[in-house]
């Protein structure tokens, strides 16, 4: 066998052309990056962090750690897809006149699809994944998740998912599809590179994450739950983060299938949605999006939650309708499967069926509108305390609203006709994802970040970074709802009227905002860090909290609570404060408490492999790591030595610590 | 009142002044993992949901090339058939023989069902094998492809389930009938007789509807 023959069948279709040297915009982003990389790994080294990582934090079956990695990986993520947002902006603001920009189009494409899928899949998935599998558990009362190594598991898995992403970068392409990889476009006649492929294996992979953290989280909250807590005595977020996970559970297998679908058309030529021998890519838009609009909800579900406890706590009431809530939430839940067809009412699927979904869709927002007036008469006649978390929740009102409204307005089959793939839709998804999913998120972090580390954030740079993202915004979006109303349609490189040009400059001005809200928010945790003393939380109660998070101390043992609690009420810390609770001084017991184990990382980092290999045509290397994830995770079943005990006086240790700061406060 | 008394109501939850319960409760080791298991096998039902729908609709996407009256062999699915119900029969039996727990008959009737699942995938490969010998591959039509691949799928999950099988039937002949390993073959056995109910789905829907269609 000569050498030619040989090398495709090591490294598939890997060559040194892979690199994309030709473009100066990514050799100096692979210089930084790999610079900074560098500077990490050696700073790991230099001050022997390693083990510690390995032994405290990556094979960790702890949620809270879990629940704090995945929080990282979605800040880091965020910094990667606005990166795509501001290039898009700068592209779009200045390709005027005969300009053709600094974004070739093979470039510009890629970065609109990549800003979609990591926004979505590796930005607020992990993020909101984060939050649940932070809180629920503490605010249930259970020591740790139902299946905790399949949470590390799941964590690992979605990182895998990230690295791919991350590694199209530098080495090939990514698609240039569209984040939902329509076919035929994205079926290998059109998109015969490896783009559509390295999108592919990182959805599946992390979706596999994503799935499993689904299960998890529901049986945690079906089997989990203190005595006492009935399911109308969940807390709020709880009950959201219950209804998203079996939004996940029921729609991911969804995502699964089909993306296994367009894999086959794409490696083994099969027609499910070519053009020719029988096959119907509409049908991949409609499977696609019959995950893709449960997914939005799963976005969306554990904000509301979120938001939910912030509008208590800070007006220091129970929340107003806490069963209309509840239903709500469920109403959304169920209803979310029936609109997905309003995301291509110009596929022409006739009038009967377009009002169905357009009924379907408007429908929606009343359970929505219901929320928002929980919140409204919470506040009404609270001692409203405006903290971070307060005033994302008022942003968040202001700005979903309207977002909402541009959303119904878009339900209506006849107007969507004229503004089907217009900015005014891209306006108002990130009118609804930003303006919700994202306050959530800072609310959320804000609110909870106390109890995971034991100091507060800094409320100055807070507000700077608040003030920033609510004016970016409305600067980046206002003008994309005016351009899409004249008839701009999305994903444009360059433009011919020059009347246009002012509103892309201003959203361009928009997004600068926001980067510095982002900067001020990375800021803010580093002052906070600087100045944790000053900011710490000694009490576990920074807020005056109402739900059993804010029970124990911050940041919580491992074990969570020395004792099982008994839940009396739905703000089940509120009622115990104000019935005089006092914390159990003796009678400890040993605890019973999973293992850290290191295959989740493992299974995860050969899967890494098999999709990169894949991804490559590297088929020995992909056989080869397949066989290696069956081997070791048969071989994991034959560890059944999976616990341990922390032991009684510990435990009374770690809690007369906790006494002694909480006395030392009081005096 | 002190929250530290001792809690003396029968039930705690009765008594408004326990917030805690001085006693652990006893959870029972693996107290989800049905439940969990029960929500896996939802999200892979799902999967075959979408691949029964896929085929429903490119199933009469013949492409010109061959339809299911040319190539299905009624006599040979039903014998497959037959293995796999088998199967799911003998499994009961490994299943009756654990609660007695008598491990040898467990073991027995496990390598039975196992020897059924073998025979049901050899037939399978068979069939496959006489098809793309006739032309009829997966790539020749949408009807194909959705063919082979909503029954593909389901062959890999028999696979899949053997290789459970084994590993099991090597776990429960080291550690014995401990709780753990009879919890693994209950998450097993409602696997494979979730794969007799899609494969139920599967005869009836592609093979006895094809013949009609």
């Amino acid at each position: 066998m000569s050498a030619d023959q040989l090398i495709p069948l090591i490294f598939g279709r890997l060559t040194w052309e892979a690199l994309p040297l030709h473009e100066p915009i990514l050799v100096v982003t692979m210089i930084v990056v790999a610079l900074g990389g560098v500077a990490l790994l050696g700073a790991l080294t230099y001050f022997k962090l390693w083990g510690y990582l390995w032994k405290e934090w990556f094979t960790t079956v702890d949620h809270k750690k879990i629940g704090i990695m995945y929080m990282i990986l979605g800040i880091i993520m965020l910094l990667r897809g606005f990166a795509d947002a501001i290039m898009m902006r700068i592209q779009q603001a200045i390709a005027f006149g005969g300009s053709e920009g600094y974004l070739n189009a093979h470039h510009y494409d890629q970065i609109f699809t990549a800003h979609g899928v990591i926004m979505i899949f590796f930005v607020a998935m992990p993020l909101v994944t984060g939050l649940m599998n932070y809180v629920v558990p503490l605010q249930i009362g259970a020591r740790d998740v139902s299946f905790p190594f399949l949470n590390n598991f799941s964590f690992w898995m979605t990182t895998a998912g990230a690295i791919i992403i991350m590694a199209s970068l530098f080495v090939g392409e990514f698609a240039r599809t569209g984040w939902l990889a329509y076919p035929p476009l994205s079926g290998i006649g059109y998109s015969p590179g490896v783009g559509v492929d390295y999108y592919i294996w990182a959805l599946q992979i992390a979706g596999v994450g994503t799935t499993l953290s689904g299960i998890n989280l529901i049986a945690t909250i079906v089997k989990m739950r203190a005595p006492g807590m009935g399911l109308m005595k969940m807390p709020v977020f709880t009950w959201t983060s219950l209804c998203t996970n079996v939004l996940i559970v029921a729609s991911f297998p969804v995502l699964t299938a089909v993306l296994a679908l367009l894999t086959l058309d794409r490696y083994v030529g099969t027609n499910f949605f070519t053009n020719d021998f029988g096959g119907n890519p509409m049908m991949y838009v409609n499977l696609i999006w019959i995950w893709g609009h449960p997914e939005v909800y799963i976005l969306i579900l554990p904000l509301f939650g979120v938001f939910s406890e912030v509008a208590s706590t800070f007006s220091g009431k129970k929340l107003f309708g806490y069963t209309s809530m509840v239903y709500a939430t469920v109403v959304i839940t169920i209803l979310s499967y029936l609109v997905w067809l309003h995301h291509f009412f110009t596929m022409g699927s006739g009038a009967s069926v377009n009002s169905f979904f357009g009924i379907t869709t408007m429908i929606i927002s009343i359970p929505t509108g219901a929320k928002i007036f929980n919140w409204l008469f919470t506040m009404y006649r609270g001692r409203i305390r405006f903290e971070l978390p307060m005033m994302w929740l008022v942003a968040f009102m202001l700005t979903f609203v309207i977002g909402g409204m541009t959303g119904v307005l878009l339900a209506v089959p006849p107007a969507d006709f004229v503004l089907h793939n217009s900015l005014f839709l891209i306006a108002h998804f990130h009118n609804v994802i930003i303006g919700g999913v994202l306050f959530g998120l800072f609310a959320g972090i804000n609110f909870w970040f106390p109890k995971a580390f034991g100091f507060k954030l800094d409320k100055t740079w807070g507000l700077v970074s608040f003030w920033c993202w609510i004016v970016g915004f409305w600067l980046a979006f206002a003008p994309l709802y005016v351009l899409g109303l004249m008839g701009v349609t999305r994903r444009m490189r360059v433009f011919d009227d020059p009347s246009l040009q002012i509103w892309f400059v201003i959203a361009a001005i928009g997004a600068a905002v926001i980067a510095v809200g982002i900067l001020a928010f990375l800021i803010q945790i580093a002052v906070s860090i600087l100045n944790r003393d000053k900011l710490r939380d000694t009490d576990g109660d920074p807020w005056g909290g109402r739900t059993l998070e804010w029970a124990t101390s911050s940041p919580p043992p491992d074990y969570n609570f020395a004792f099982t609690p008994v839940i009396h009420d739905s703000d089940a810390w509120w009622d115990m404060k104000k019935r005089g609770y006092k914390r159990p001084a003796k009678g400890f017991r040993d605890i019973h408490m999973p293992k850290n184990t290191g295959t989740g990382v493992i299974i995860s980092g050969l899967c890494l492999v098999m999709g990169l290999a894949l991804v490559w045509y590297i088929w020995w290397l992909a056989a080869l790591s397949f066989l290696a994830v069956l081997v070791v995770s048969i071989a994991h079943t034959f560890n059944y030595d999976r616990d341990y005990h922390i032991p009684a006086d510990e435990v009374r240790e770690t809690e007369e610590t906790f006494e002694r700061r909480l006395k030392a406060t009081e005096a | 009142m002190s929250a530290t008394a001792v809690k003396t109501a029968s039930n705690p939850l009765d008594d408004k002044t326990v917030f805690y319960l001085e006693e652990e409760p006893h959870h029972e080791e693996g107290a989800s993992t049905m439940l969990g298991f029960w929500l896996y096998l939802m999200s892979d039902c799902l999967i075959f949901a979408m691949l029964f729908a896929v085929f429903g609709v490119l199933g009469g996407n013949y492409a010109a090339g061959p339809g299911p009256k040319e190539l299905f062999d009624l006599e040979l699915v039903a014998l497959n058939t037959a293995m796999l119900l088998f199967s799911s029969i003998t499994y009961g039996f490994a299943m009756l023989a654990m609660d007695r727990n008598n491990q040898r008959q467990t073991l027995a009737w496990l390598a039975i069902t196992g020897l059924f699942g073998l025979a049901f995938l050899g037939i399978e490969l068979y069939e496959f094998g006489h098809l793309i010998h006739e032309g009829a591959t997966p790539q020749r039509s949408a009807f194909l492809s959705s063919f082979f691949t909503l029954v593909g799928t389901h062959g890999l999950h028999v696979t899949f389930g053997i290789i459970w099988l084994v590993t099991l039937m090597v776990q429960v002949s080291m550690k014995g009938l401990i709780p753990a390993n009879k919890r693994r073959l209950m998450c097993l056995s409602m696997f494979w007789h979730f794969l007799d109910v899609i494969w139920i789905g599967v005869f009836t829907f592609v093979y006895l509807l094809g013949m009609l269609r």
